[in-house]
């Protein structure tokens, strides 16, 4: 089963003797081809065929149905001034940001905790806060509708009994939406991080914090000094698994605040905002396809500056 | 209670505190740790209890100040306006047809690709990996709107093929099943299978697959539950009722147009959503969460 690979296959001209070689080979090795075969089909299926045609559709006014009239870059230019759009991915990346401050660094604390011995059960705190991530988000953004609802919310009661006002979560200008939705976010992800941090925390060798502790580090100097540095492998597979969740945001704000993003569109994300235009909402199949591109592009951008920042400080 | 048995009670009370006191250098730090560890658990399960809670009183309870806290009597009234609604028992099985087929043709697909690139020496074998890992790196949504449009021409709208089918041979459980074959396939099985003449169907079903069962496992957990719990595609494919997966019919119910939202059923609904995935969780949580992370963890 173990063949030797040919190691004539890229040098120069082929003779006869090589080239039956190779056919020997792949003949022999037909049943590979067939066992890994599924997946080169269905990736030109649906996942290059349809990349590719997005990308030229992006360049045409198209409803799906009637003929398809080339305009350039005309929908792009539309998208980068629509001032929705913008306000959308404003949206989205302020969503992003402030809730992995507690995703990324929440998870992080809680693992150093739950890895750091100091404390009991571990293993029923990893449980109980990774239950979000199995719940349905549609589940949870109803249960959380109902936590940040005016008057009789949980939230806003806790609020009124510790003595502060009662928050208008969902209407007023709208400025609550947003902060209701990092909560929620924060609540689903948290416990996934915080997994990944553990397991990574345990490919981190007891001895190097037994040294430390033996000359005198504090557990925060641990934390900063010793394990973020050494995890920086797993901080950074999970920023740019953020990056890509945070852009294709789309369930929790819708089932929390509609198709538009509720009061003011404060709650509209750009995945919203590419579905409301096709094929969600309306049929401009062009113009979402130049939404999707540019989405695309954010995203690459993202990752790699992630990657950049990460890189450099090796 | 006598005055005596109250005496006794807050003597040693205080004789508690006091010994908690005095190693207080000690625990102090570690009783903060605790309290911020219990403020974050509180913090994931309220609104679990709380959706437990509102799926046993009326409507009109739900809505009044304060809230209710405990569980109230409304269950069966909940219950038979929720079964009014929709119909749960078909939505439960359509996500349970989805998901389950969806995941043994993962589990198929994936492993007996992971497997030909971790064990077989082919020509281009190495180029061929290299792109399959480049496709991790596309992001999909590039592609979404012609997505969309060839499901139409497939004639795949409201069928459940165009949630089966696409992504059942996926790069990553692909990656995956070959990472665990390298390090838990020994070759000199597969000679010795190869030697006493056995098809390659029946080595990998009889020798292979018993050895990948803990591979198995995760990535069926993580197909399965991501499959159960999806939104988007199914929104944009099934547009019909009796075609809604649970999530799905959870969206319906919170904007029935011809009720109106009933929340006790409502919750009731929710409740009875998460319960079949919470269940299997809490009895194998340790499974899951290496299933569901799985993408993360280096083998």
């Amino acid at each position: 089963m173990i063949q030797s690979k040919p190691n004539t296959l890229n040098t120069g001209p082929r003779t006869r003797s090589q080239r039956s070689y190779l056919w020997n080979e792949i003949k022999r090795n037909k049943v590979a081809y067939v066992y890994i075969a599924p997946f080169y089909i269905l990736f030109i299926i649906f996942g290059l065929f349809p990349i590719v045609a997005g990308f030229f559709i992006s360049f045409f006014n198209w409803d799906g149905v009637s003929a398809m009239k080339f305009i350039g870059i005309r929908n792009y230019v539309r998208l980068l001034t629509d001032s929705l759009f913008w306000k959308a991915l404003y949206n989205t990346i302020y969503i992003g940001i402030f809730s992995h401050i507690f995703i990324l660094f929440g998870g992080l604390v809680l693992a150093y905790i739950l890895n750091s011995k100091l404390v009991k059960y571990p293993n029923i705190f990893k449980t109980i806060y990774f239950l979000p991530m199995i719940t349905s988000a549609v589940a949870a953004s109803i249960v959380f509708q109902a936590l940040f609802g005016l008057n009789a919310g949980l939230i806003n009661f806790m609020l009124q009994t510790v003595g502060f006002e009662k928050i208008d979560w969902w209407g007023g200008t709208g400025q609550y939406v947003k902060i209701a939705i990092i909560i929620m976010f924060s609540w689903k992800w948290v416990g996934w991080n915080m997994v990944i941090y553990l397991s990574g925390m345990q490919g981190i060798s007891e001895d190097i914090y037994e040294a430390a502790i033996i000359d005198g580090a504090s557990h925060t100097q641990i934390f900063f000094r010793i394990t973020i540095p050494l995890l920086k492998p797993v901080i950074l597979f999970t920023l740019i698994q953020s990056t890509i969740g945070t852009i294709n945001l789309f369930t929790e704000p819708f089932v929390l605040t509609g198709l538009k993003g509720g009061t003011a569109n404060q709650g509209l994300t750009v995945m919203m905002y590419l579905l409301d235009r096709a094929p969600y909402g309306n049929n401009l199949y062009g113009y979402a396809s130049a939404c999707a591109y540019v989405l695309c592009a954010i995203i690459m951008m993202v990752s790699l500056i992630n990657m950049k920042s990460f890189g450099e400080k090796e | 209670m006598s005055t005596s048995t109250v005496f006794i009670i807050s003597v040693v009370a205080i004789i508690i505190l006091l010994y908690l006191f005095s190693r207080v250098a000690e625990i102090g730090k570690k009783i903060s740790l605790y309290i911020i560890l219990l403020l974050v658990a509180a913090f994931m399960i309220i609104p679990f209890y709380w959706m437990f809670v509102l799926s046993t009183h009326p409507t009109n309870a739900i809505f009044k100040y304060p809230p209710p806290f405990f569980f109230g009597n409304n269950f069966s009234a909940n219950f038979k306006s929720m079964m009014e609604s929709v119909n749960i028992v078909r939505s439960f099985l359509n996500s349970l047809l989805i998901s389950g087929s969806h995941t043994a043709l993962v589990l198929f697909f994936c492993s007996i690709g992971g497997y030909a690139f971790a064990m077989y020496r082919f020509p281009g074998r190495d180029q061929l990996f290299v792109i399959l890992l480049a496709t991790m790196m596309i992001p999909w949504t590039a592609g979404i709107i012609p997505w969309f449009f060839m499901m139409s021409r497939f004639g795949w709208i409201n069928n459940p093929l165009a949630l089966i089918i696409p992504g059942s041979a996926n790069a990553f459980g692909i990656f995956w099943m070959r990472q665990y074959c390298i390090n838990n396939v020994p070759s000199s099985l597969i000679d010795a299978a190869n030697i006493e003449g056995c098809s390659e169907w029946l080595i990998f079903f009889r020798v292979i697959a018993p050895i990948l069962k803990p591979a198995f496992a995760a990535l069926g957990i993580m197909t399965f539950v991501n499959t159960w719990n999806d939104f988007m595609q199914p929104m944009l494919i099934l547009r019909e009722n009796h075609l809604h997966t649970l999530p799905l019919m959870l969206k319906y119910m919170l904007g029935d147009p011809t009720r109106g939202t009933d929340m006790g059923a409502m919750m009731l609904a929710n409740t009875l959503a998460v319960l079949p995935i919470l269940i299997a969780f809490l009895t194998a949580s340790k499974y899951f969460m290496s299933g569901l992370t799985a993408g993360a963890i280096k083998e």
